[in-house]
């Protein structure tokens, strides 16, 4: 059942120009979010902490064009991306991380715990591994009412020490769950690579259990997403679940706090990924490349994304805090 | 000794107590290399290696649970759980074996461990970054349960919590860290006991209770009082389980007033079980209500902290209902 697939770099794009630009926005509008975001905490005018999804983009997007908007996805700590690949709107996104009263959440949740329902989005987890059992429980909810949607469960490789993610996993197995644990592997935990934290391989566990197993370059966006394509429509079609290992990097501190970092990793590595390894800038020259999109084009598209993304934080600045009386209610229905 | 804060005290007196004692070992997520999320590990890797500073995987049941066999056989286990909010997937470990490993084997073994972890609001962290979960700790017979305000009290509770032959949950709060610094004595075995309450200001109008974060809140109000010529007596628990009765019910039986300022949710919380006994032992002394000042019984907001925290005003505005009543 074990499968590895290579990452296809090379060859023709078999998507339409239409697609590839969808594409190109999206990865792009999750860069530039999380820029302001970025300049939020430096300026310290977001409270808390963030951590910020750039540099792992292909991911987000690659898995989120494989789906519909009636399917799930759960999210991380780290969830901007999936929140943006899944359809979020920017100005509420903005509005919750600035805890003001239009955010996803009514400034409830802040970065961490932004949820959109109405993409499919059950929400982004501050509990590492915490998202594993409502992934799998919508699918099994799915499975139940026969209504055809998958669940996408994005975790990043340090929650493979959770028990619970292996907990469902087996019932996912067990009972045949249209669910795909997508592991967002960017080698590091916190401060730690991954290497010194996890025994075996990401795929053996999958492999222990039966469960069909990929390997994909998770730099690669349309790599991504022909797993993920091809994963979705059999789980569509009763196929059960998958566990898909993107290698990937995030491009910034584990949090926006974490900026010297040459302790645990060092810049000669950060720079490779930087420049050789660039989600957006590979997929926008493979773009042009294949005559799908010329330079101009995509400027436009990240001009205009530009303006998207300011308009959309001036909108969350200017918010109001959500009323003092807000504070209790939805404890219970 | 150089002023230290408390963060810096924590690490210092794992410093201390690992060199007094080479069965004491630190373990948890990120505690090595980089010292802790806080720092409060900071340099123990440097000087005792990887043996005794263990770099965990993510996995809090894991790292409560090595760590019961591990004092069980032998070692002093010291554990940290970056933030109170993730102890939960280690619940079960506390709860069903750490607290219970003494009584069910009939005291043929014992975990001698501490669980260390940051608790409390205050750093816009939102629901899964600033929970007080003490009163789950402190409703499982087994554990003991502290929780100081101050470097001091901080390095002395958690010598004693390392030295003790039981399990201890060693909360820290986090809005705290670095708040202030104190000279601290240069006597390595200056333990504060546990269950011993600290008597902060002396006075008749008033008892104020609290530990942990609500004490800098607490002290602010204290003060504030004072300046309008009230005199409150004021009273840190610092240990939670077991809390220190007789410090309290002396004062509140002298006083006749007292309120109970914790940020933790209102419901079935400690100060619940302080307010409790102070109305089954002392009624008839009374002379108002003992009133609690709480957190709200809601997950904790990340806009809203203001409003949720016990602050000055709220503790002032109890204080005057138990003065007037
Ligand atoms: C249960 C739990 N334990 C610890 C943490 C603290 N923490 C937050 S992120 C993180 C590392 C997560 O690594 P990974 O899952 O690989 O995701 P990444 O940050 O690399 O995207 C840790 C230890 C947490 N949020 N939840």
């Amino acid at each position: 059942m074990i499968e590895t697939k290579e990452p296809s770099m090379s060859g023709a794009l078999r998507i339409s120009a239409e697609v590839g630009s969808r594409i190109y926005q999206q990865m792009w509008r999750i860069r530039v979010f999380e820029e302001h975001a970025n300049e939020l905490y430096l300026a310290g005018k977001m409270p808390g902490l963030t951590h910020l999804y750039t540099g792992q983009e292909a991911v987000a997007v690659g898995v989120c064009e494989a789906l519909q908007r009636e399917d799930y996805i759960t999210s991380t700590h780290r969830g901007h991306g999936h929140c943006v690949a899944k359809g979020a709107r920017l100005d509420l996104m903005f509005a919750e991380l600035l805890g003001r009263s239009p955010g996803y959440n009514r400034g409830k949740g802040g970065s961490m715990h932004i949820a959109d329902q109405e993409n499919g989005n059950l929400g982004a987890n501050a509990i590492v591994g915490g998202s594993a059992g409502i992934a799998t429980g919508a699918a099994l909810s799915a499975k139940m009412r026969g209504s055809g949607q998958v669940a996408v469960c994005f975790f990043g490789e340090g929650a493979l020490g959770q028990g619970l993610l292996h907990e469902v996993m087996n019932m996912a197995q067990l009972w045949d769950l249209p669910v795909i644990y997508v592991c967002e592997n960017n080698r590091y935990g916190e401060y730690t690579h991954f290497s010194e934290t996890t025994a075996g391989t990401v795929l053996g566990r999958a492999q222990a259990l039966g469960m069909k197993a990929f390997e994909v370059d998770g730099q690669d966006v349309l790599a991504v997403n022909e797993v993920l394509t091809q994963l979705v429509a059999a789980a569509r079609d009763g196929g059960g679940p998958a566990l898909v290992e993107c290698h990937t990097y995030r491009y910034h501190g584990h949090h926006v706090g974490d900026i010297n970092r040459e302790y645990y990793r060092p810049k000669a590595e950060e720079l490779e990924w930087r420049e050789k390894r660039d989600p957006i800038k590979l997929f926008g020259e493979r773009l042009v490349a294949a005559g799908l999109a010329s330079a101009e084009e995509l400027a436009a598209l990240q001009a205009a994304v530009r303006e998207e993304a300011a308009a959309a934080l001036a909108f969350a600045l200017a918010a109001p805090f959500p009323d003092p009386s807000e504070v209790t209610l939805h404890v219970y229905a | 000794m150089s002023a230290l804060t408390m963060v810096q005290t924590i690490a210092r007196t794992l410093d201390e107590e690992m060199a007094r004692d080479d069965r004491v070992v630190v373990l948890g997520e990120d505690v090595g290399k980089r010292g802790g999320v806080f720092l409060a590990t900071e340099k123990l890797f440097d000087k005792y290696g990887p043996d005794r500073v263990i770099d965990s995987p993510l996995s809090e049941a894991a790292i409560i649970g090595a760590a019961v066999g591990m004092a069980a056989h032998g070692l002093r286990p010291v554990a940290e759980i970056q933030f109170a909010d993730y102890v939960y997937p280690g619940f079960d470990q506390l709860v069903s074996q750490v607290a219970k490993l003494r009584y069910r084997s009939g005291g043929q073994f014992t975990a001698p461990l501490v669980v260390r972890m940051p608790a409390g609001g205050g750093v816009k962290g939102g629901h899964h970054h600033s929970q007080s979960p003490e009163a789950h700790f402190v409703h499982t017979a087994g554990l003991k349960v502290v929780f100081p305000s101050t470097p001091a009290d901080a390095r002395g509770l958690l010598k004693s919590a390392i030295r003790d032959d039981d399990p201890v949950v060693f909360m820290e709060p986090k809005r705290l860290y670095r708040a202030v610094k104190e000279e601290l004595p240069d006597d390595l075995d200056a333990l504060v006991p546990i269950g011993k309450a600290a008597v902060r200001r002396v006075g008749d109008d008033v008892v104020l209770v609290s530990y942990g974060g609500s004490m800098a809140e607490t002290t602010r109000a204290a003060d504030a009082l004072v300046e309008q010529g009230l005199s409150p007596h004021v009273i840190d628990l610092r240990s939670l389980a077991p809390w220190d009765e007789e410090t309290v019910l002396e004062a509140v039986a002298r006083v006749g007033r007292v309120v109970l300022v914790s940020e933790a949710p209102k419901s079935a919380s400690v100060m619940s079980e302080v307010a409790a006994t102070i109305a089954e032992e002392l009624l008839d002394q009374l002379l108002a209500p003992p009133l609690r000042v709480s957190g709200f019984d809601t997950p904790y907001p990340y806009a809203q902290d203001r409003e949720y925290l016990p602050g000055p005003a709220r503790i002032m505005r109890a204080v005057q209902r138990v003065l007037d009543y």
